[in-house]
């Protein structure tokens, strides 16, 4: 410790405290008053806000608060306000059929919003948050559909979905794998006849090979003109939109080992409202039937 | 024959992990226990190496100096080489963020990664600087060596970068408790639980034994630092191992309670190691480079206590609007709000311990780089309560707003005051005249100071739109965007985020570049900073 006799800074000409550590002494100002001032004033809005709020715990529950504010009663308020915005259309569109929702210009914009909704939180993981899908889920903006555009048939799909195991009305198909059944130049001859048909150019020579192999193997399904069967869930082959990409290897990757997507039943989980809702987004996408 | 102890202890250490990996439960532990083997068994052969066998010649103990600085020279070695790692996993992740294609299966996953970059710079960096500061803080203060002897000494430098080691390879093998700023497993706690117990006997030891009339202000916020870590860390890692030659444990809390222990661990973690750790910090290295006295010794009392006391119960506001209930969020809530003039008590009076000196902002990238981290300091604690207000909250929570005032804390505060002791130290520790070269500490400061601007300013921006896209109804009642939208808008921002991290990194290489040159002995020879006081001549 220094000496007993006060210790002033030459610079600042304040008191310090008289001791040293390793050449740091300290000065003995006074604490600043705005920040004292400014520390009260925070303890005394703090105890304020603990009587106004539930704040301190007792045996069984904690003080409410003379405001009786609680978060869960704050939600309900919040929840009920929204429902009760929403709740004449809501009803509407449970007791309504597809075709009146979509009759009805102000219903049918009720429901597109909502349904756009449910497709961003539900849907967008596969399809893409603007319904454009990927490579293996469907593009759902335009009028090539595999199971049918028309309300009742997108319905039909997004209520109990493609393959999936969980729901006996699923929608289900499979394309054999040709892999076994035709050679690879056969593959590449019936490839080059699908692709033909989209205006690409191809070999001429492999496309009328690849014609009569097309009639033997593919028709029964895709059809004689290649349109597809939407009662068999077979994709039209004829239109320059493609499911699982796009040119000849595409085709015959497809031929050799299909790839089958699956799509989840979804009026388990989201209820008829609201898969009516969905299907009137996306019916009014652009391709609805 | 020295180091026969440390070398049997190396070399049983490793026959254990040797045992561990060879009975291991699950392959992760083994895997871990293989990297603990190597580590062990290479460090018994450097030591090994260094064996002297010439007969000990009476009375040939090396003279020791007053202060036992080595252990302080490895420290900030430490500091700045796991700065610069845990800056460069921190440019990584944020590139990551933007250019998900980078996340490499699956060592270097998003996941895994990102608790290596916190981990490296709060406890390797942060911990490290914090570590080596305190030893050479509480020698200097207390005028008495470091407690225990070096072999203690030694013990915690060397048991803490083990820890460290333990934890970051962990990370890459996928072992976690997923307890944020919390991740390494119980065998890797239970290391750093005896370390930390060595390094609070080696502190308070030294405190015990000063030859100091009175504690200095320093060492009582170091000491709050230790032993708060102590208990938070204990707590919060309770857990019931699988097995024990297994990587899995099982927390002692469920649910809410569960929640609620980590988030009292995980706010207080930033209360006590990164602000009162560095306040410890700041209150010896700012008077001393400054060489003017501690402003007021009242005020440092004051928010010490007030600050001590009141950070503790602020945990809570980390689970807003969550399962907890309303009353402990209320009392998170206004226990923050009540922080702030204690946090802002430190602020004050570390800038105005420069009361004349003001001209050393000017002249001096040192004083300047520590008055920045005051400033930042001053900043993040204002911003902190105003987020912890339950409306402010609703809008902020689990956005980026949040990533961003840790940023501006952790690197404006926490890595500038660093800096600064770093560059007060070196020059001292190593016995230099200067720095090699005091304009690369200008050049530090800038590059750090305009990351650290972008990366808080982006952050802010980023976080609000985030927050506002959340919520965002349209007049029929339906929230108006997707997830991935969000995620997609903040691309840009994540951008520039990355820009702004690596200039802090630019900085933090050049750091390095000149302490090296220091430690050589090197000397630059260049114009002295504009006002300054004439720079020593080169040696050549």
């Amino acid at each position: 410790m220094a000496d007993k006799n006060k210790h002033v800074d030459e610079i600042s000409g304040v008191e310090t405290t008289g001791h040293e550590w390793d050449g740091i002494r300290e000065l003995n100002n006074p604490m600043p008053r705005w920040w004292v001032y400014t520390f009260y004033a925070t303890i005394i809005w703090a105890i304020g806000y603990a009587i106004a709020y539930p704040s301190i715990p007792l045996v069984r529950e904690a003080t409410k608060g003379v405001l009786g504010f609680s978060s869960r009663a704050e939600v309900a308020v919040e929840l009920a306000n929204a429902k009760a915005a929403q709740a004449g259309q809501l009803e509407k569109i449970a007791s309504s059929s597809l075709q009146e929702i979509i009759a009805d210009p102000q219903l049918q914009q009720f429901a597109v919003a909502a349904g756009e909704s449910a497709f961003k939180v539900n849907c967008a993981q596969c399809h893409g948050s603007g319904a454009a899908g990927s490579k293996g889920f469907p593009n759902l903006n335009d009028d090539d559909w595999i199971w049918g555009g028309s309300p009742d048939e997108i319905y039909q799909t997004i209520a109990h979905g493609i393959r999936y195991a969980g729901d006996d009305e699923t929608r289900v198909s499979e394309m054999p794998a040709f892999g076994d059944m035709l050679t690879t130049d056969e593959m590449r001859q019936t490839a080059a006849y699908v692709v033909s048909l989209t205006g690409t150019p191809s070999a001429p020579e492999l496309v009328d090979k690849g014609k009569q192999l097309f009639a033997d193997n593919c028709a029964s399904c895709h059809g004689v003109d290649a349109k597809g069967n939407r009662e068999m869930g077979a994709p039209n082959l004829a239109d320059a939109i493609w499911l699982t990409g796009e040119g000849e290897q595409a085709v015959i990757n497809q031929m050799k080992a299909p790839k089958h997507g699956v799509m989840p039943a979804w009026l388990p989980r989201l209820g008829d409202e609201t898969v009516k809702q969905l299907t009137v987004f996306v019916h009014s996408l652009g391709g609805g039937e | 024959m020295k180091y026969t102890l440390e070398m049997v202890v190396l070399a049983v250490g490793a026959f254990l992990a040797l045992v561990g990996a060879g009975f291991a439960q699950d392959r992760a532990f083994g895997a871990h226990m293989w990297v603990l083997f190597f580590v062990l068994l290479g460090s018994t052969l450097v030591l090994m190496r260094r064996i002297n066998f010439q007969p000990v010649a009476a009375g040939s103990a090396a003279p020791q100096s007053e202060y036992f600085d080595e252990v302080v020279r490895y420290g900030v070695i430490a500091t700045m080489f796991w700065g610069v790692v845990g800056f460069l996993v921190g440019v990584f992740v944020a590139l990551q963020l933007a250019f998900p294609d980078l996340n490499f299966e699956p060592w270097f996953n998003f996941g895994r990664v990102r608790p290596l970059h916190t981990s490296a710079v709060i406890f390797a960096f942060g911990g490290n600087a914090l570590i080596a500061t305190s030893f050479y803080v509480v020698q200097r203060t207390s005028r008495a060596r470091l407690f225990g002897g070096d072999r203690l000494g030694w013990f915690v430098f060397w048991g803490y970068q083990l820890f460290i080691v333990l934890a970051a390879t962990g990370y890459l093998l996928g072992i976690t408790q997923s307890r944020e700023y919390a991740e390494p497993e119980w065998y890797v706690d239970l290391w750093l639980t005896i370390v930390w117990v060595a390094y609070l006997v080696a502190f308070l030891g030294t405190i015990m034994v000063r030859k100091e009339p009175h504690i200095y202000v320093a060492n009582w916020f170091y000491l709050a630092f230790i032993i708060t870590i102590a208990m938070l860390h204990v707590v919060n890692n309770l857990a019931v191992p699988v097995s024990f030659l297994g990587s899995k444990s099982y927390s002692a809390f469920s649910g809410v309670q569960d929640a609620l222990t980590q988030w009292w661990y995980g706010h207080n973690a930033v209360g006590f190691l990164l602000t009162a750790g560095f306040l410890g910090m700041m209150y010896y290295f700012i008077p001393k480079q400054a060489n003017r006295p501690v402003y007021s010794y009242r005020l440092s009392i004051i928010h010490f206590w007030a600050l001590i006391f009141m950070y503790i119960w602020a945990g809570p506001h980390h689970l807003h609007y969550t399962a907890l209930p309303d009353w402990a969020q209320t009392l998170g809530m206004v226990f923050s709000i009540m922080l702030l003039m204690p946090s802002w008590g430190g602020m004050i009076n570390g800038l105005m311990t420069l009361s004349g000196a003001w001209d050393k902002i000017r002249t001096d990238p040192i004083v300047r780089m520590m008055v920045m981290a005051v400033a930042f300091y001053g900043m993040a604690t204002f911003e902190g309560p105003m987020m912890s207000i339950k409306t402010v909250n609703s809008l902020s929570h689990y956005t980026d707003w949040t990533i961003g005032h840790v940023h501006s804390g952790a690197l404006g505060w926490n890595g500038m005051i660093t800096f600064g002791a770093i560059y007060h130290l070196v020059p001292k520790l190593w016995n230099r005249e200067r720095l090699y070269s005091v304009r690369m500490v200008n050049w530090h400061f800038w590059l750090a100071t305009l990351g650290i601007v972008i990366y808080a300013a982006v952050m802010w921006v980023a976080g609000i739109q985030q927050g506002l896209m959340w919520r965002e109804y349209d007049d029929q009642g339906f929230l108006v965007y997707s997830f991935a939208e969000t995620v997609a808008a903040m691309f840009p921002y994540y951008v520039m985020r990355a820009i702004g991290g690596s200039l802090f990194l630019a900085g933090g290489v050049l750091m390095a570049f000149n302490v090296t040159m220091t430690i050589l002995g090197r000397v630059r020879d260049e114009a002295p900073i504009l006002g300054a006081a004439p720079l020593p001549a080169a040696a050549e």
